[in-house]
């Protein structure tokens, strides 16, 4: 009963200090690890920024291998606002009754599909599959396009054994460039196109305001989703009564997915930048270095939390951080929560049990603490019922 | 059953009854906009902030330390504050007026 347990590598540091130290390519980073600190310090955008240079606020940074802003994530109040105004109804489509169908649909048959096999490798086999035909409905766009972004691996900036992959980030680039153009010259309704129109200020957006939406909405939801899903295929492996449970209460899926999201947290921390001199937990902080906001371990935090490393999956009160927290929160966590909640729906209408057989974890290496966020494979069998 | 009134940031008064779940819910289900109740419940995105008129805060009680620690950064937070989801719907909260909170 381990194969699927994401333990918690910051609660000893957290309980002390409350704060970790990490380099990342000669940019150091303190991460901030309890839930209060992590929502200040989320709060204060004046003091600790997300318009800094643009790849900055990534960690690992993205400064080498990106020049485009992305929008409306690298940009703070009050242009942040126009923006997110501009982008935050087409983001909350997933709500709709069409949208919902299509995307139970897509669920219901790849699962379908997975049924069929003897083994299936769980991360490109069913997570990326799901996760790129899920974007399809994001992006109003033909769903074969899905295909192409299987094609791209399951980062798009990392390569096996290379954090930052500026040749994979430039495929993406180069492809978002190219269906702005198509979009330019024949306009549809597609998220391109509904971003070609659109003004702030009273002036249409730039290319290059487009693109860096669209940088952000391909990068953002693609290992977090990936993660979450491939995570949970490993927990409901290990817990086939859980299957079950949500089958028989499912008005229990809600609570069972804020529950594995906090848990999975499947972005470990977010960056700022420093303003000013300052200070977090006692401890100085000067202008123009990094924090992070490490979701990961507030997620665990103990005065918060009871049974912080247990999975409890009609967790009533939940307060968790995993879509961030303040102005900046996840713009795509109506989309990921629909894929979640149709995930756990369908799984327990079709599955018995799956068997883990094979697997190899992704370990992420963050100075003092080495954190499992997920698999580089998941090899099992779906098992119908 | 209990009748629930909210008052949107539009100044409109939306009158509605309920029997059982969370006010949350019945805001959303409703369509009353400014509840949206993202995370469904469970007290993790604060998007569902009312402010209790004070006549009837008896009847709602007091937000709990969680809601509490959500709100204590929200700029239109204050002592009315409740984040609805967290408010079983029952015959106690018959007759109680919610204002719909400013947001960001």
């Amino acid at each position: 009963m381990k194969k699927s347990k994401l333990p918690d590598p910051f609660a000893a540091a957290r309980q002390t200090t409350g704060l970790g130290k990490m380099d990342d390519q000669n940019d150091p980073v303190t991460m901030v690890l309890g839930l209060k600190d992590v929502r200040k310090c989320a709060h204060a955008w004046k003091a600790f920024q997300s318009g800094a240079t643009p790849g900055r606020i990534v960690v690992p940074s993205e400064v080498a291998i990106r020049t485009t802003r992305q929008i409306p994530f690298e940009v703070d109040p009050p242009e942040h606002k126009d923006y997110r105004n501009l982008v935050e109804p087409w983001f909350k489509r997933p709500l709709e009754e069409e949208y919902s169908a299509i995307l139970s649909q897509q669920i219901n048959d790849i699962v379908d599909e997975v049924l069929t096999k003897d083994s299936v490798e769980v991360v490109e086999g069913f997570s990326l599959r799901l996760q790129s035909r899920a974007l399809t409905l994001l992006l109003n766009t033909p769903f074969e396009e899905a295909e192409t972004w299987i094609s791209w691996g399951t980062h798009v900036f990392r390569s096996h054994g290379n954090d930052l992959d500026g040749d994979k980030a430039n495929i993406l680039y180069d492809y978002i460039d190219k269906r702005i153009t198509q979009a330019i010259k024949n306009p549809s309704n597609d998220l391109y196109s509904m971003l070609l129109q659109a003004e702030k200020d009273g002036k249409k957006l730039t290319r290059e305001e487009v693109k860096g939406v669209m940088i952000l909405t391909f990068a953002g939801g693609r290992d977090t989703v990936i993660n979450a899903v491939t995570n949970s295929i490993a927990y409901f492996a290990e817990h086939p009564k859980s299957l079950e449970q949500l089958k028989e209460s499912p008005e229990m899926v809600n609570n069972a997915v804020e529950e594995l999201i906090r848990y999975f947290s499947p972005l470990t921390h977010m960056g700022r930048v420093a303003t000013q001199d300052t200070q977090v937990c006692e401890h100085a902080i000067k202008a123009d270095s990094r924090i992070s906001l490490c979701w990961a371990s507030a997620n665990r935090d103990e005065r918060t939390f009871e049974n912080p490393n247990e999975v409890i999956l009609d967790r009533k009160v939940n307060p968790h951080v995993a879509f961030g927290f303040g102005t900046h929160n996840c713009l795509g966590a109506t989309h990921a929560r629909q894929i979640m909640r149709t995930l756990l729906t369908t799984l327990p209408k079709k599955v018995k049990s799956i068997d883990i057989l094979e697997y190899k974890e992704n370990i992420e290496e963050l100075g003092e603490f080495k954190r499992k966020v997920g698999y580089d494979n998941l090899t099992v069998q779906f098992n119908k019922k | 059953m209990a009748k629930i009134t909210f008052i949107t940031r539009d100044n409109e008064t939306i009158e509605l009854e309920g029997t059982s779940g969370s006010v949350m819910q019945l805001a959303v289900d409703n369509n009353v906009a400014g509840i949206d109740g993202d995370c469904g419940g469970v007290c993790s995105c604060a998007t569902c902030h009312v402010h209790v008129a004070p006549e009837h805060q008896a009847k709602t009680g007091e937000a709990t330390e969680i809601e509490t620690d959500m709100l204590e950064l929200n700029d239109y937070a204050n002592e009315q504050s409740r984040l609805c989801c967290q408010m079983e719907i029952s015959e106690e909260l018959d007759g109680i007026v919610l204002q719909v909170a400013e947001s960001d």
